[in-house]
């Protein structure tokens, strides 16, 4: 649509721009200032220069929380996406199969992310939850309590449980835009299910993938709640993800300088990957 | 294969290619290889319901074992194990609706959302209608900036939240989570709605200027009804997030305002946990959420179609 | 109302009007020469100069923290380096 140039818009945006300016602004500045000084408490501050962030990119505790989100990540990727796009490609177009699939699929979304953490923690459990103790019945050693590896396991199924609907409401939003006179004309042409796929439905989705790709990318990277109630970010370190060191470290020992320093760097992370996202968006509309 | 491929490149002509064949198909000009792929078709899309059900299935399991242990007592859910209540009880909702702590923890999540997705919407539409119809100053940075808030993890915000709000003696009030989870649900609207915006051709403003409808006459009377699903989508959002969300709320309140997601935390007492109370609170943090969700079902998927979330 | 948590020192208080005073003389600038001279660069995709002020200052901010991390706690030559790449991507971008 061909947009006029008027600069009294800017009226319309200003409660917006007062609104976020004053939970986003004041906020960052403030981070920025602590990050450069050492406090005691009782607002006495100290000028530390950069040495919060000399600490913080030289400690391993903290590349240690990166390694972690960034694999966490990958394998959320990894595992959402496909099965999300599978689970859309199954689902109905029509009747009443539609609102039934839709809603049920929405719930966990919208459950609160602590009960999220509940739940599963409740349901690993291997003396009264039913995945644990079923686990256990089977003769698998399970605890996630103890052993790193089946805590990683649960909080990636927790998150595969949480998440994957997005992406499946994603993909069914760009596989119902496709007009039926597509499937017509392939079944016409007696294309396979898998050119269907190739060529009429991955197209009409790459919008919407996109979209799925970034946020879960995104939210995964900064994900707290889910996994604090489950594990605690135990056993050990072992799920410790840079959110819950954030702010276990802010919180927890009140190191306002090294944590407000991770803040930013942290921060600036996802600053250069939401620009990433923005750009690539935009661009991939101006060229549709 | 290669005429699928063909014909998307070509989506007009085809389009106007299947009319004509769908019609000669319904004539009976068609070939006995056709007919059996029909067929096997028709077949496949007898078992459509396998895959959703099985998914369903396991995104119903977890919250079927949380409602079942809301009606067992601790010792039940202690001891032996079983699928369903050998002995079912209401006590755990008892206690939850019999103790203002609690109930109250439901009354202040509602308030504060609430709260949060009137403001978010109502300063959100004329910021939309802007970014969808004019090009001013520096707009592109600004939407930008809008939306790296969505995208900014908010374990940075909670400590100097805290400080900003208490500054302002907000803290433990509705409003301060009210105001604090506009951070990330004002670009949310914002970016929805001015998807649903762009929709609306803007002849439409024109026609309504000329007849002499002056701007908010114009904007309440004839635009907002025109993009009444897309606010419902864009509260949606707003609600559902600021409803989830339990790190910023549970920093910014500490008895009078606080979310129940954080009494929940309270279950753990001297005697143990409360495993049962702790369940049926789980419980009811379901219910608004699918309440919600059963009113804009019919809208969510177009909500979703702009990939705005 | 009591801001003394925000603990502003000089030199941060010095960066955010640096800051400041750049987005408004943009805002100048696009003023008397609006459309933000956009073209295709080193990228491959259209920037304007707003967008080149951004790509500008996000990377010096990760030159800085490379440096500190990579090579020493001397900032000012981070600071060179920022500028200069800040010219590059004014120029090519």
């Amino acid at each position: 649509m061909e947009k006029t140039w008027n600069n009294k818009a800017w009226f319309m945006v200003l409660p917006v721009l007062v609104l976020v300016a004053f939970s986003a602004v004041i906020p960052l500045m403030t981070v920025v200032n602590y990050s450069v000084q050492d406090t005691f408490g009782g607002n006495q501050f100290f000028w530390a220069g950069a040495e919060w962030f000399e600490e913080m990119l030289h400690s391993d505790r903290f590349w240690a929380a990166m390694g972690r989100n960034l694999i966490f990540s990958a394998i959320i990727l990894a595992i959402q996406i496909p099965l999300g796009i599978f689970i859309a490609l199954n689902m109905p177009r029509k009747g009443w199969g539609v609102p039934v699939c839709l809603v049920l699929m929405a719930l966990p979304l919208l459950i609160p992310w602590n009960v999220v953490g509940t739940i599963w923690q409740v349901f690993g459990r291997i003396d009264i939850g039913l995945l644990g103790y079923t686990l256990h019945a089977l003769g698998f050693d399970y605890n996630y309590v103890n052993d790193p590896f089946d805590a990683w396991v649960t909080v990636i199924i927790m998150d595969v449980w949480h998440w994957t609907s997005l992406v499946v409401l994603l993909c069914y939003a760009g596989l119902v835009s496709i007009p039926d006179a597509f499937y017509q004309a392939a079944k016409i042409d007696g294309a396979s299910r898998w050119a269907v796929f190739r060529y009429i439905q991955l197209p009409k989705m790459q919008r919407v993938l996109l979209i799925a790709v970034l946020l879960r990318f995104m939210d995964s990277f900064m994900i707290y709640t889910e996994p604090f109630v489950v594990t605690g970010g135990g056993p050990g370190n072992s799920t410790t993800f840079l959110s819950i060191d954030l702010v276990k470290m802010a919180v927890g020992q009140f190191d306002l300088g090294p944590a407000a320093a991770m803040s930013i760097i942290y921060f600036l992370i996802v600053l250069l990957l939401s620009w990433v996202f923005y750009t690539v968006m935009t661009n991939y509309d101006v060229e549709k | 294969m290669a005429g699928t491929r063909e014909a998307v490149a070509d989506k007009d002509k085809m389009m106007r290619d299947a009319a004509t064949t769908t019609g000669a198909v319904h004539g009976g000009v068609v070939d006995e290889a056709l007919a059996r792929r029909m067929r096997r078709r028709g077949e496949e899309s007898r078992f459509w319901w396998v895959v959703p059900t099985i998914y369903i299935i396991f995104l119903m399991l977890p919250i079927y074992w949380l409602i079942n242990m809301s009606f067992k007592s601790n010792q039940e859910i202690l001891g032996a194990f079983s699928l369903w209540p050998q002995n079912p009880t209401l006590r755990n909702y008892a206690v939850i609706f019999t103790d203002p702590s609690w109930y109250k923890g439901y009354i202040n999540s509602i308030i504060y959302v609430v709260m949060n997705t009137v403001i978010s919407i109502s300063v959100a539409l004329p910021a939309a209608y802007a970014f969808s119809r004019y090009r001013f100053l520096g707009d592109k940075h600004l939407f930008f900036w809008l939306l790296t808030n969505r995208m900014a993890p908010p374990a940075v915000f909670a400590l100097p939240f805290f400080q900003l709000y208490s500054a302002f003696g907000l803290i433990d009030t509705h409003i301060a989570v009210a105001l604090a989870h506009c951070l990330f649900n004002v670009p949310l609207a914002v970016w929805i709605l001015e998807g649903f915006m762009s929709g609306v051709p803007k002849e439409i403003d024109e026609t309504a200027y000329i007849d002499g409808y002056s701007f908010p006459r114009f904007f309440v009377k004839i635009f907002v009804p025109l993009i009444a699903s897309g606010i419902g989508v864009a509260a949606f959002f707003c609600f559902m997030f600021s409803w989830v969300e339990l790190l910023i709320a549970r920093t910014l309140t500490t008895t009078d305002a606080k979310p129940i997601a954080a009494i929940m935390t309270r279950t753990v007492s001297a005697s143990g946990m409360d495993w049962g109370v702790l369940a049926a609170a789980g419980v009811l943090t379901i219910i608004p959420g699918a309440l919600v969700i059963w009113f804009v079902r019919n809208y969510i998927a177009k909500g979703f179609a702009l990939g705005r979330v | 109302m009591d801001f003394s948590w925000m603990a502003w020192t000089l030199p941060t208080a010095a960066f955010f009007i640096t800051i400041f005073l750049m987005l408004v003389g943009m805002g100048v600038w696009e003023y008397f020469s609006p459309g933000g001279n956009p073209r295709v660069g080193i990228l491959r995709f259209e920037t304007t100069r707003g967008d080149r002020l951004f790509v500008s200052l996000l990377g010096s901010a990760f030159i800085h923290l490379a440096w500190l991390g990579l090579i020493g706690p001397n900032l000012w030559w981070a600071l060179a380096l920022a500028v200069v790449y800040a010219i590059g991507v004014f120029r090519f971008v």
